[in-house]
């Protein structure tokens, strides 16, 4: 059995599209797809489940709202309670008016910036890292569709690039994987 | 897909026969050129400036406030003026790449880079100004709600001066993210093509290691849209907080309802305005007009007679309600607006944002890029003097007549706001020889459906 990864490049989303639509009604595995720009509608043919991370975002955004519900309440009513221009102290709702803006600012700082970092996170991206494009033409012009052979065992290595030459590949490399 | 029976009927957003590699070709051109004499001056005297405007920082930080034209009846001059007029610039970078990105009008891919950029510098620029107010800056902290030893006495979460605090800095550090986040692939495209390691380097830093994988870009279009979601309501609550500033107040000329949504259209108004400054500008240095085409320019233009026109409405409004509450204070406070020793301020600030975008009606002037350049101009001059307006000449005369009084500007208040330009364009020139100015993978997605060849060609 060998361990071989297949690139298909193409020179049109539309195309490599369709060509992963045609491998996946054989039942070819597709590894990743390295584009330019996202390919809509791709996700659902090669098996990409949607991302959480707005979930996760809401999230972020609820922690932010009572942080800073907890933060008003704790300085302003609990802890040191002022008379501040005759607005009422000593209860958290009836001076909640004045903390609106201050919680809306927390929880669009806490949505926004926990999302990112996650983003980062989950996709590996920071400063340094080393990019796996497989070709650098693909953050330019070019669409490479990436097919691991261990995936595929039923499949012969030939087929799989018969099909993506039929399919209107323009390139199909391989390399050996150790 | 969806946009595709409206292309017939619109003008192209991308001119030119173009592929995917043109467009990288295109964009990468600025940052792999070298810098030619009109640049090289144009930098060395935004860095002047911007250097002259940080002596004036040294020495108000070193001397205190004192060396500004403030007095004790005007308080608050020329700092708040261009705090207010800066934060304002920046508000139309987040419209465009949030709000436009909401209504999906594809027209934000070529200048939505660009606009967020400014959005950056300016709000560095309007940031510094509340900074250097307090005086003592190195006790800048105070303004954090931090356990201290001072008695446990916390900020106070009752005054718009501390939601300022929250909503710039969330702002600020929202819109870096954001704009961030969709340079990451732009950055790989740059490093991709780089030969030289040096180069490669630098920008595979910047790229984060992007490599452009099925995942990476479903989970990039998932951030984008939520960033968008988050940052339109954010830029709304920015101006409305820092119009609360004033109208939580019981100045007369200040203390009104209108405030925020009048704000709010100010800001979108003279950010445009400022958009189209820098564009026009910046379409011609770097050759970009397939890019930023007529129709892109036209589109601000409509924008900007939409805003001008709001704030046109809230100044009549204003005037009619200070006639109508029967006030005499509110009513004296518009009439010395008009006709009392800042009359010319007021009629300026009246001839450029009333009048003069009204002129965009006109087919012809709207895809002018002379015309257009110069009422960005007026419309950046008149939205300074909107400020002034509001801040001096409702403090200047106040409730005793004995202090009346004028403000006259220091050399450091024109030396400061002279280099917040400076350090403004600095910044800009920079972004634009090391940046991609055009977010180039955005841009890509749309070209299919909007260029003058609707298919690119195939070999």
């Amino acid at each position: 059995m060998s361990n071989k990864v297949i690139y298909g490049v193409f020179e049109d989303e539309e195309i490599l599209l369709n060509s992963a639509k045609a491998l996946r009604s054989k039942g070819v595995r597709i590894a990743d797809v390295f584009s330019p720009f996202p390919i809509h509608g791709l996700d659902p043919v090669i098996g990409i489940k949607p991302t959480r991370l707005s979930n996760a975002a809401f999230f972020y955004g609820l922690f932010g709202t009572s942080f800073a519900v907890w933060m008003t309440w704790y300085m302003l009513i609990s802890d040191w309670p002022m008379n501040i221009g005759g607005k009422p102290n000593f209860n958290w709702m009836l001076n909640m008016p004045a903390f609106i803006p201050v919680t809306f600012e927390l929880t669009v700082f806490c949505a926004a910036h926990g999302m990112v970092l996650s983003y980062l996170l989950v996709n590996k991206l920071y400063p340094g890292r080393k990019p796996h494009n497989p070709d650098p033409r693909s953050t330019d012009d070019k669409f490479i569709m990436e097919i691991r052979t261990t995936e595929n065992g039923k499949h012969n290595e030939a087929d799989i690039m018969n099909v993506l030459r039929e399919t209107g590949a323009v390139e199909i490399n391989h390399k050996e994987l150790k | 897909m969806e946009q595709h029976s409206s292309v017939t009927v619109r003008q192209p957003l991308i001119l030119g026969k173009k592929t995917y590699h043109q467009i990288s070709e295109d964009i990468a051109k600025p940052i792999e050129g070298k810098a030619n004499g009109l640049f090289k001056i144009v930098f060395t005297i935004s860095a002047l400036l911007a250097l002259w405007g940080v002596g004036c920082f040294a020495y108000t930080i070193g001397t205190g406030i004192g060396v500004w034209g403030l007095n004790k009846t005007v308080g608050w001059a020329w700092d708040i003026t261009n705090f207010v007029w800066w934060v304002g610039i920046g508000h139309a970078g987040t419209l465009i790449s949030a709000i436009l990105l909401l209504f999906r009008q594809r027209w934000r891919m070529s200048i939505n880079r660009s606009a967020e950029a400014m959005t950056i510098f300016a709000v560095i620029c309007a940031a510094l100004f509340p900074v250097m107010h307090m005086g003592r800056v190195w006790v800048a902290y105070w303004v954090l709600p931090l356990p201290n030893q001072f008695g446990s006495l916390w900020v106070n979460f009752n005054s718009p001066l501390l939601w300022d605090v929250f909503a710039i800095s969330t702002y600020f550090t929202v819109s870096l993210v954001f704009w961030y986040t969709g340079l990451i692939p732009d950055f790989a495209t740059i490093r991709d093509r780089q030969m030289k390691p040096r180069m490669r380097k630098i920008y595979n830093i910047l790229s984060f290691g992007w490599s452009g994988s099925a995942k990476q870009w479903s989970r990039f279009e998932e951030v984008s849209l939520v960033l968008a979601g988050l940052s339109t309501p954010l830029v709304l609550s920015v101006h409305t907080i820092v119009s609360m500033d004033f109208a939580t107040s019981v100045i007369p000329g200040w203390h009104t309802t209108i405030f925020p949504p009048y704000f709010v259209a100010g800001a979108i108004f003279s950010g445009f305005a400022m958009v189209l400054t820098l564009l026009i500008i910046m379409r011609k240095v770097l050759h970009l007009e397939d890019y930023i085409t007529i129709s892109h320019i036209e589109n601000m233009n409509k924008v900007i007679i939409l805003t001008g026109s709001i704030v046109g409405v809230a100044y009549l409004t204003e005037l009619f309600v200070s006639w109508y509450s029967g006030v005499e204070y509110e009513q004296y406070a518009f009439l010395n607006r008009a006709t009392g020793p800042y009359w010319w301020s007021y009629w300026s600030m009246m001839t450029c944002n009333v009048i003069t975008p009204q002129l965009f009606w006109f087919k012809k002037i709207r895809k002018s890029l002379i015309a257009t350049f110069i009422i960005s101009i007026f419309v950046n001059i008149g939205m300074w003097f909107e400020r002034f307006v509001i801040i001096v000449t409702s403090l200047h005369r106040d409730y005793i007549p004995s202090s009346w009084t004028m403000f006259h500007p220091s050399f450091v208040d024109i030396g400061i706001f002279i280099g917040t330009i400076g350090i403004f364009f600095t910044l800009f020139l920079l972004f634009s020889r090391t940046f991609p100015v055009i977010a180039l993978s955005e841009l890509k997605t749309i070209l299919k459906s909007t260029s003058e060849n609707p298919k690119p060609p195939h070999h």
